[in-house]
């Protein structure tokens, strides 16, 4: 049986040919189905890695703006802030929270940037001089930093898409190249069980008519040949009877003739 | 997943002197109840494997980070780890660095972006 090793181990039956119908159609819906979330996800994909490339860009531009006003107020204060800011640290005013966002059944996360106002560490820093200065690096890296916000919740829905795309990419191809041959190759070899069991039996039928009608001829010449020897005793019979009838008026006329004379 | 990201709110930094203190002037510096800090100053004294470090302590052991920026040129030196990290939580990102500018060529996401389209 040609592609006997590629079924499934099923009895040949037309409650299985049923079964296996079904599920080729169930295979063959799940296959759309699910060609069409990887396309729809491949498409927000190539847009979320197209606008990854250009915020990247875009960061090193805005870092650049960053750097250049904490020169400004390293200039301004003289000397570096750097370790005063850093043991100044206490709370984060600027925190991100995530939002889900769903793509054809894929949650994307989405890091929103707040601020919490009452969080100020840096009430100090810049005091003496350059206060100015301070405040404008503050405000120019907080932009910095929103930008790079987007640019990670970009980079994470990059990550979190490209593996749900292999997977669904993996779904597909397993449906399409294994469940979906397989189950046309079961469905083959039910159909040619089915089709050699009814062969069979034509074949049976023929046999036992034809054994039917050979009884069936010997009968009738049985009971032919009977008939013909009952035909033959028959007209034997007869004949005996017409001979004794004969007989008698043989033997009358024979008596008689002989005196009866006109 | 969904679980994770809810909890993490504070963006954690790898970085120099000068990108480390500009991002603490925005706000995003933290202490955690047991002084730690969710920044990391690196200087010519930081080894590779103070980095590594900062970096597993940031992306594994800390539940509460959602973003860790890093300078591109300190990922230069724990790369193998920064192409080996695949996890979406949290988003590990590349920033330039005043003495650094930003090359796409050696970001590891840009670099996935390149190969997935086969340039």
């Amino acid at each position: 049986m040609s592609g006997a090793a590629n079924r499934e181990a099923v009895f040949p039956t037309r409650m299985t040919l049923t079964l296996m119908k079904g599920k080729l159609k169930g295979a063959t819906t799940g296959h759309s189905l699910l060609k069409r979330k990887s396309e729809a996800l491949t498409g927000r994909f190539r847009d979320i890695t197209r606008r990854i490339d250009e915020a990247k860009r875009k960061m090193g531009r805005v870092m650049q703006v960053a750097a250049f006003s904490l020169a400004e107020v390293t200039y301004a204060t003289g000397d570096s802030i750097g370790y005063q800011v850093q043991e100044s640290v206490k709370n984060a005013r600027f925190r991100v929270r995530a939002k889900q966002e769903n793509v054809s059944g894929v949650y994307l996360p989405q890091f929103e940037a707040f601020y919490i106002e009452e969080n100020n560490d840096f009430k100090l820093t810049g005091l003496g001089r350059g206060g100015q200065q301070v405040q404008k690096a503050k405000e120019v890296y907080s932009k910095a930093v929103e930008t790079l916000i987007e640019l990670a919740s970009l980079q994470t829905a990059f990550v979190i898409l490209d593996e749900v795309i292999k997977v669904t990419n993996r779904r597909v191809n397993a449906i399409e190249h294994v469940i979906i041959p397989r189950t046309e190759n079961t469905i083959k070899y039910i159909n040619n069980e089915l089709d050699e069991l009814e062969r069979e039996e034509f074949y049976r039928l023929k046999k036992v008519q034809d054994k039917k009608q050979r009884d069936a001829a010997a009968q009738a010449a049985e009971l032919a040949a009977e008939l013909a020897a009952k035909q033959a005793l028959d007209a034997e019979h007869l004949q005996a009877p017409s001979a004794l009838t004969q007989s008698a008026p043989e033997d009358l006329t024979a008596d008689k003739d002989d005196d009866i004379i006109f | 997943m969904s679980q994770t990201s809810k909890d993490r709110s504070f963006i954690a930094v790898i970085g120099d002197e000068d990108s480390v203190t500009g991002l603490l002037l925005a706000g995003v510096g933290h202490l955690t109840e047991d002084k730690r800090k969710n920044f990391l100053v690196v200087d010519n004294k930081s080894t590779a494997e103070d980095i590594e470090n900062a970096f597993d302590e940031f992306t594994s052991a800390r539940k509460d980070i959602a973003v860790l920026l890093i300078n591109q040129h300190i990922a230069e030196k724990i790369r193998y780890k920064l192409d080996g990290y695949t996890n979406a939580f949290p988003a590990v990102l590349e920033i330039p660095s005043k003495d650094h500018p930003y090359d796409p060529e050696k970001d590891s996401v840009l670099r996935r972006v390149r190969r997935l389209f086969g340039e």
